[in-house]
């Protein structure tokens, strides 16, 4: 199974996206700018661009954007001379009209994510994607919480909306080689010719390159990764790596190993004041299967309130907190603070 | 002491909840229960409590009886095409749905300024929990800016909510402004499927002057959180207002954060179903108000 003629999967780059949670969505026109020229000319068919949480994201939940998420996709429109750009949008936090704003700043790709088992809340929303003319991508968040059927079955709402790929996301870095496959494998023979199956994984366990090959063997075609594991938690699957795995493989992507190599090095790196790492919180966070986007928020209120982050983070797993109850940590710290 | 008449239009789960609900009312008979399945288990239950149970819809509602009172838990689309019907006979009506066709009420803030309204519109229950924390906030220092997170277990979010969940951002994010005396609003609602089903639970983010007085914002809040559970016995704060000064990543606010949950009476539905039941509750209380306004003016 391939992608097109020319790929066997398709990759897209999450750094200007999964990556805004690694610098607190600060970044500037200019990272943006230099990320998508170097990104575009080592051949990554497509880079996703928006506030970590998505259109709309920016708040005080998830921590304020320094530039508004439109200006920063019409900047990587205006850049990329071959890439296509996408954008996140997870419904309850963006709106239609968020969508409708990026397509006119010449976005062409709209991902759309929901909780793996809310995917009727992303039907609206798939519906105006599709109607001006949008590709579109469903993800479904946090996928190791629930079995492949359930997960295929949520797939198939997606694509009867109108999504033409929908994606297994790994948020909380927490399958292991075989639960990718046996997932990917799920939807894909959900889906048949109706949608093509991605895969969106984490660092949070190590695996994010191995879990991405056997979801790519498992008939995966669209895959995520960050240059530099530029994401959040331990970061993404390396775009770089991935590219130079892949190609030792055979599996097309596109993409000029040397010069990701070369990018990731000399552009991407320079931005990551605070690389993301494979430390004890980020562990605990694959380890427990608890949201890697938690990670900073777990880090700063542990350092507000006194308390240890790996606490925070493994009372968010032990209440099946989802993505986007950010909040939420708020309140266990507070908690945590106030038994001491 | 006579009570006033009230007719329940929409048998679902919603519709029968508050049934059992008005049943307590002292100043409010429910008398009709108004669906259009024959089969509707909402409509049997009305039944037998004594109401006269109809699924005729409301055209035989109102050919046969002129209740004072009508609360319509349909839909939007249906509150559109009954709510002009019941205008013209005079009848104030109390809207679960997300119609927004009258005012938006929420009795702990502005029910006293809606007491003659025709319609009135409960806005969401993200709303009826949140805004009053935001005019809590707001009536001791400016808030330029409000957010709230609603986070609803998932098998209490209806098909309704889920088929337009933008509806629920935007009209909350509005109530935000409107009433709860924020300069701009934002709103935001994550369901979450654990079981067992979590109880709602809302946080109220407001930005705040930096040398705001914390002391007295967070006993308004204390105050605020009061006047709620005197009509939504579940509602309570779970920890003290959290205060936050100012950083790159809030926007360069200040801010007070809430944290409230909603535990449901239990009297039709579920107890973690504290979304639908501050709408009950909130309903009881405003179609209350108007019976008292009503009664007042026969006496």
């Amino acid at each position: 199974m391939s992608y097109s003629a020319e790929l066997d999967v398709r990759v897209t780059d999450s750094s200007l996206r999964d990556g805004s949670h690694a610098i607190r969505h600060q970044f500037t026109v200019e990272n943006v700018r230099n990320i998508v020229a170097a990104l575009d000319e080592a051949g990554v068919p497509v880079i996703e661009v928006t506030h970590g949480d998505g259109l709309g994201g920016s708040s005080f939940n998830y921590g304020f954007s320094a530039v508004p998420d439109q200006d920063l996709i019409a900047t990587a429109v205006a850049t990329a001379k071959r890439a296509r750009i996408a954008f996140l949008m997870l419904p309850g936090v963006g709106i239609t009209d968020d969508i409708r704003q990026a397509a006119d700043n010449g976005a062409s790709v709209g991902r759309i994510a929901t909780h793996c088992t809310e995917a009727d809340i992303s039907i609206q929303h798939f519906k105006v994607a599709r109607s001006i003319g949008l590709e579109t991508v469903g993800f479904l968040m946090m996928a190791h919480s629930q079995p492949p059927e359930v997960l295929a079955k949520q797939a198939r709402i997606m694509a009867d909306a109108g999504a033409q790929c929908v994606y297994v996301v790994d948020s909380a870095g927490s399958l292991i080689m075989d639960g990718v496959s046996d997932r990917i494998a799920a939807l894909v023979t959900e889906l048949g010719a109706d949608a093509q199956v991605g895969f969106h994984g984490h660092e949070n366990l190590g695996l994010g390159v191995a879990n991405s090959v056997m979801a790519a063997r498992a008939g995966a075609t669209q895959i995520d990764g960050s240059t530099r594991r530029f994401g959040a938690g331990a970061g993404n699957t390396p775009v770089e790596a991935f590219a130079a795995v892949t190609e030792r493989l055979g599996i097309k992507t596109g993409i000029d190993t040397l010069k990701i190599v070369d990018a990731a090095e000399e552009i991407v790196a320079p931005v990551l004041t605070n690389p993301p790492a494979l430390d004890r919180l980020s562990l605990t966070m694959g380890y427990a299967g608890v949201y890697s986007s938690f990670l900073k928020h777990a880090e700063i209120q542990a350092g507000k309130y006194g308390v240890s982050g790996a606490e925070i983070l493994i009372e968010a797993g032990r209440r099946k907190l989802v993505g986007g109850q950010e909040d939420q940590l708020i309140e266990i710290a507070a908690g945590l603070a106030q038994r001491k | 002491m006579t009570k006033a008449t009230a007719a329940i239009v929409g048998s679902g789960n919603i519709g029968t909840d508050l049934m059992y609900k008005l049943l307590r009312s002292d100043v409010i008979e429910p008398r009709w229960m108004i669906g259009i399945d024959p089969e509707s288990p909402g409509l049997k239950r009305a039944a037998d409590h004594g109401l006269t149970a109809s699924a005729e819809g409301v055209d035989c509602l109102l050919a046969s009886g002129r209740p004072d009172l009508i609360f319509e838990a349909t839909s939007a689309y249906v509150h559109k095409e009954n709510a002009p019907r019941y205008r013209e006979l005079g009848i104030q009506a109390v809207d679960l749905t997300p119609a927004a066709i009258g005012p938006a009420v929420v009795p702990a803030v502005n029910l006293g300024a809606h007491l003659d309204e025709v319609n009135v519109s409960l806005i969401t229950c993200g709303g009826q929990a949140t805004i009053p924390m935001v005019h809590a906030v707001s009536r001791v220092v400016p808030v330029e800016y409000a957010e709230i997170v609603a986070s609803v277990a998932s098998p209490s979010a209806g098909p309704g909510t889920r088929a337009n969940i933008d509806e629920f951002t935007k009209t909350t994010a509005r109530g935000v402004e409107t009433i709860g005396g924020a300069h701009r609003g934002k709103a935001i609602i994550i369901l979450n499927p654990a079981e067992p089903p979590m109880l709602m639970q809302d946080t109220i983010f407001c930005a705040i002057p930096a040398y705001a007085d914390r002391v007295a914002i967070a006993a308004s809040i204390e105050e605020a959180a009061a006047d709620v559970a005197a009509y939504v016995p579940g509602y309570r704060l779970r920890t003290e207002p959290q205060f936050d000064d100012p950083t790159p990543m809030s926007g360069g606010w200040a801010r007070v954060a809430v944290f409230v949950e909603v535990e449901g009476a239990g009297d039709f539905l579920p107890s973690y179903s504290g979304n639908l039941d501050i709408m009950t509750a909130a309903a009881t209380r405003v179609g209350e108000g108007f019976a008292q306004r009503i009664l007042a003016e026969r006496a």
